[in-house]
Parts: structure tokens; C-alpha cells; sequence
């Protein structure tokens, strides 16, 4: 799940300048949901665009526009539409956005800020995250992940300085060390926290050649 | 007497420190260094303190090696990654400084560049093992060094916290510090001797000099503010009403700063006096706390 948030409406007027005709472009997924880029927001957008004086040259949803064959096939049958206009611009996540882009050769703007979630969540969503940093340090800090509960990412504890155990980045967001401190204590695992950790590689934090394809590359390699 | 000398011999240590101003006027760095010099064992230069961008720490504790003072390089980890920190701690070596402060810094969004990247490529500990590698004549992806470093490496710890978790994180993390080559530590300001007394109950078996922090007060106002706002800085109320009554703030800051220095003196290896604006005051400090 990623999250958007729309760009101010003069951002976007100012990517279509010197342009007249617009297609604009939805997404049922994550978009839909974070009240971005779904029908709703694609209508009330078409509104304000012509408020503006554009021409808007059509409009659809697609679930979910990561998919490129999907967008490509749904895409089709408005590809008169879609040709009239000078650009398209695509309510949802930077993800949609590209593929977008990498299956119609006309100028692609993106309508929406993807939100940074500060790491994956999972499936099934909860407040742990996990930076995919592809060098797991949770035996070392009680199952909580320092890279994402400190706001340092500081691997070797904390910072000094928080104050009644809340971060000096915001009052709302509790010390990730002053957390592991208590968990490592809960299960009798202070030493721990005398461990040394290394310098990171961070490589491991870039994608691996072969995985920057999706599972979906076959459909997508296609011609 | 330089640093390490001093802490070598068993001498009690007077350290204060410098902020470099945001431009290029170096005046009041070099007024400060000559009424300093020879009074103090070693002048800390902050570096971007606050996260407010400012003329840097190495070139100003440059100039200090030049005037004959002995600084001491505060660097972050904040702006830099490993190879621009290994980079300017080889620069500091050859400027002829010989003392390293390794702190984390505070985050960008809280200095005047909101906007910045913050790094913290390596953290605190791991800058420490690094400085230590270039001591070793090795960098940190193990090449041979022409021509090592030679660095005196310090921290900082906070010895009162308001958690039992920062407290023990504290403990833990300069015992972590020591293991991986901190020689002296530096604290955040102290001004309740028992509490300190405390932390050194705990922090004394480690066997590491611990230069205790003083900032002396110059109003109410500002112990209020501190308490609120600095991580791990107690004004007790009576010292915040003795600042209110005071009619010459300076004089009665300086007064409670003199006798914390002597209480605290037993207790601790050398002061770290920060004067906030006062730097060319500091020797009068000294001279009240018996120490000129």
C-alpha cells in the first residue's frame, strides 16, 4: 500500500502551461483509498482543470495503474481521447505514474506526492516497519527496528537527545532506543546493548539487478 | 598544558568551548583564543551546532593550532558520510589537531536548514571505532594509511536523564563508547551535584577522565528555557530563584557556576566550561572556582 496526497492544484496548473487539451487518469487502488486519485477525486479534478480553462479530453479509473498491461489494455479503447490531448495527468503514486509513462508516448504529470511511510508495513498493516535494509540488526535490539524507530536511524543507541522518553525530532514520536531499552530489559537481554554494530553496508539497501523486474515482467516484456 | 597531557598526568582539566559564528568574521575567534591562551587545557569548536549552518569546526580549530591553543574537533554525524568524515579527520591531522569529539548532532529539522538530508552514515560509536582505525593506519575499507592519524578521542554522555531507560542507555552506550576507543568524555551541563554523584557511582568503574559540563546561568529566563528544552538540564527551582533576585545576573551565573566547579570537582576529572556568548569570561569563571 502507498500513500498519496494531491499536489496543490497551482503545481499542476503550472506543469499543463502552454497546454490546452488534458487527459486525465485515476487509480483504484491505493490512490482510491488514500481519497487521491479515485473517481471522486478524478471528477472534482476535471472540474477545477476546466474552472481553470483547460479542455479535459477524457478521464477513466484504472485498478490499478502499476499494472502496465492492465493500463495498456484498459487504455485502448480511449486511445483517441487519449492522443487528442497534449498530455495526461495521473492521479496516484509515483509507482502509477511511471507506468503510466512507460506505455503512452505523450508528456505523463503526476497529480499526487507520494507520502513516505518511513519503511514497508506488511501485509496486514501495523506500526513496525522495516527499511528493507537487507541486513536484519532485530536480534541485536529486541525485535524493534532501530533504523525506523529512530529517527537518526542510529544503530549503536540512543542519540541523548530525548526528553521523557519522546524524540528531539517531535514530542510525538516516542524514543526508538528508550523502546528497545525496555524490550531488551523485558527479556533479559541488557547485554545487548553493549554490543558494537559496524558501520552498515548500505548497499543492500539498492535492489538487486534482478529483482527491479516485476513478477509481472513477462506480460510487460511482451510486445 | 595540552588535552591529553593534562588528563594523562592526573591533572584536573579545564576545557571550554567555541561557536564559530555563520560568515566569514573571524574576529571575536581570534579575541577569544588570546585571552584564553594558557589558561585553559583545551578549547572545544562546535560543529554546526544546533543544526545551524555556520563557518565549520576544522577550519576554526585550525586557527586555534595557530594561536598555540590545543582544540578540540566537535564532529557530527550528521552531515557527513564516511568518506567526507574520514576525509576531514585526515585534513585535522595534518592542520595539527589533536583532539576529536565524536557526537551524532542534533537532527537538521531542528537548525535553520529544515530542509537538509540528514546522513548518519555511521553513528557515534562507529565514528569513534573509526577514528581509531586511522589511528591503527587503516581506513574503514581497510586500506593502508600513508601516514596515520593520532587522535585523543572523546564523547559526551548526559549523566542525568529523566528515564530509567536514558539513564541506563547512557551508562550502557559510554561503556560501548570506552570499548571501542573514547579516552575522556565531556557531559551535557550538570547542575545537581547528587544526581551527578549518582551517575558517577556507576560511571567511575569505567576509569575514563569525565570532564564535567558547566554552562553558568545568565538569567531565570534562560534556566527555565534550558529545563524545558535541553535533554538533560536540571536548574534546580532555588538556583532559578537566586538568578531572579540577583541584581547583577553576571555576577551571581558566575557565583553558582564557581561552586558547582568546586562541588563537582571530587567527583569528576576536569570541567567543561560552556560559556554561551561568555567565552572571553571564562577566566574570571576560573579564577572564582580556585582554578586560575
Amino acid at each position: 500500500m502507498l500513500r498519496s496526497e494531491q499536489k496543490p492544484f497551482e503545481e499542476i496548473v503550472g506543469y499543463l502551461e502552454g497546454e490546452d487539451k488534458v487527459f486525465i487518469l485515476g487509480c483504484d487502488g491505493c490512490a482510491q483509498s488514500s481519497q487521491t486519485g479515485g473517481m471522486p477525486q478524478v471528477l472534482v479534478m476535471k472540474e477545477r482543470l476546466e474552472e481553470a480553462g483547460k479542455t479535459v479530453t477524457g478521464h477513466t479509473v484504472i485498478d490499478f495503474l502499476c499494472q502496465k498491461a492492465l493500463v495498456a489494455s484498459r487504455l485502448q479503447p480511449l486511445e483517441e481521447k487519449v492522443m487528442e490531448a497534449d498530455s495526461l495527468l495521473v492521479l496516484t503514486c509515483g509507482v502509477g505514474v511511471q507506468s503510466v509513462a512507460a506505455m503512452v508516448k505523450k508528456p505523463v504529470y503526476p497529480g499526487c506526492n507520494t507520502i513516505n511511510l518511513g519503511g514497508s508495513r506488511g501485509e496486514w498493516q501495523g506500526s513496525e516497519r522495516c527499511m528493507e535494509c537487507g541486513d536484519c540488526l532485530l536480534f541485536y535490539t529486541g525485535g524493534i527496528c532501530p533504523l525506523t524507530a529512530c529517527s537518526k536511524s542510529l544503530r549503536n543507541g540512543a542519540c541523548g537527545g530525548a526528553s521523557d522518553g519522546k524524540c528531539e525530532v517531535s514530542p510525538e514520536k516516542p524514543c526508538g532506543w528508550e523502546l528497545i531499552y525496555a524490550r531488551l530489559k523485558e527479556i533479559g537481554r541488557l547485554d545487548l546493548l553493549k554490543k558494537f554494530i559496524p558501520p552498515k553496508t548500505w548497499n543492500t539497501m539498492r535492489p538487486r539487478p534482478e529483482i527491479l523486474s516485476t513478477s509481472l515482467w513477462a506480460l510487460e516484456q511482451r510486445d | 598544558m595540552a588535552l591529553r597531557e593534562a588528563l594523562d598526568k592526573g591533572k584536573f582539566a579545564v576545557t571550554t568551548e567555541v561557536g564559530p559564528l555563520k560568515g566569514t568574521d573571524t574576529t571575536e575567534i581570534v579575541e577569544v583564543a588570546e585571552i584564553l591562551h594558557g589558561k585553559v587545557d583545551g578549547v572545544n569548536v562546535t560543529d554546526q551546532q544546533s543544526a545551524v549552518m555556520r563557518l565549520g569546526s576544522l577550519a576554526t580549530c585550525s586557527m586555534l593550532v595557530e594561536k598555540g591553543m590545543d582544540p578540540v574537533f566537535q564532529m557530527t554525524c550528521r552531515d557527513r558520510n564516511r568518506i567526507a568524515l574520514q576525509s576531514d579527520l585526515l585534513s585535522a591531522h595534518v592542520f595539527g589537531i589533536r583532539n576529536v569529539l565524536a557526537i551524532s548532532g542534533d537532527f537538521p529539522t531542528l537548525g535553520d536548514h529544515i530542509d537538509a538530508k540528514d546522513v548518519y552514515d555511521l553513528d557515534t560509536e562507529q565514528l569513534i571505532w573509526t577514528i581509531n582505525r586511522l589511528n591503527e593506519g587503516y581506513d574503514l575499507a581497510d586500506n593502508e594509511l600513508q601516514g596515520k592519524t593520532d587522535f585523543f578521542v572523546g564523547a559526551v554522555v548526559k549523566p542525568v536523564s529523566d528515564t530509567e531507560a536514558s539513564f541506563e542507555l547512557q551508562l550502557a552506550m559510554m561503556e560501548k563508547k570506552i570499548n571501542v576507543g573514547a579516552r575522556f568524555f565531556q557531559t551535557q551541563a550538570v547542575y545537581d551535584v547528587d544526581a551527578f554523584e549518582k551517575f558517577m557511582k556507576r560511571a567511575g568503574q569505567f576509569n575514563v577522565p569525565v570532564l564535567v559540563g558547566i554552562i553558568p546561568l545568565k538569567s531565570a529566563g534562560m534556566a527555565r528555557y534550558m529545563n524545558k528544552n535541553v535533554s538533560g538540564v536540571f536548574v534546580p527551582e532555588h538556583m532559578i530563584n537566586d538568578m531572579a533576585k540577583a541584581k547583577d545576573k553576571m555576577a551571581t551565573g558566575f557565583e553558582i557556576a564557581a561552586r558547582l566547579i568546586n562541588d563537582l570537582k571530587d567527583l569528576s576529572q576536569g570541567v567543561h566550561i560552556m560559556a554561551i556568548g561568555w567565552e572571553k569570561k571564562v577566566p574570571e569563571i576560573l579564577q572564582l572556582a580556585n582554578l586560575a
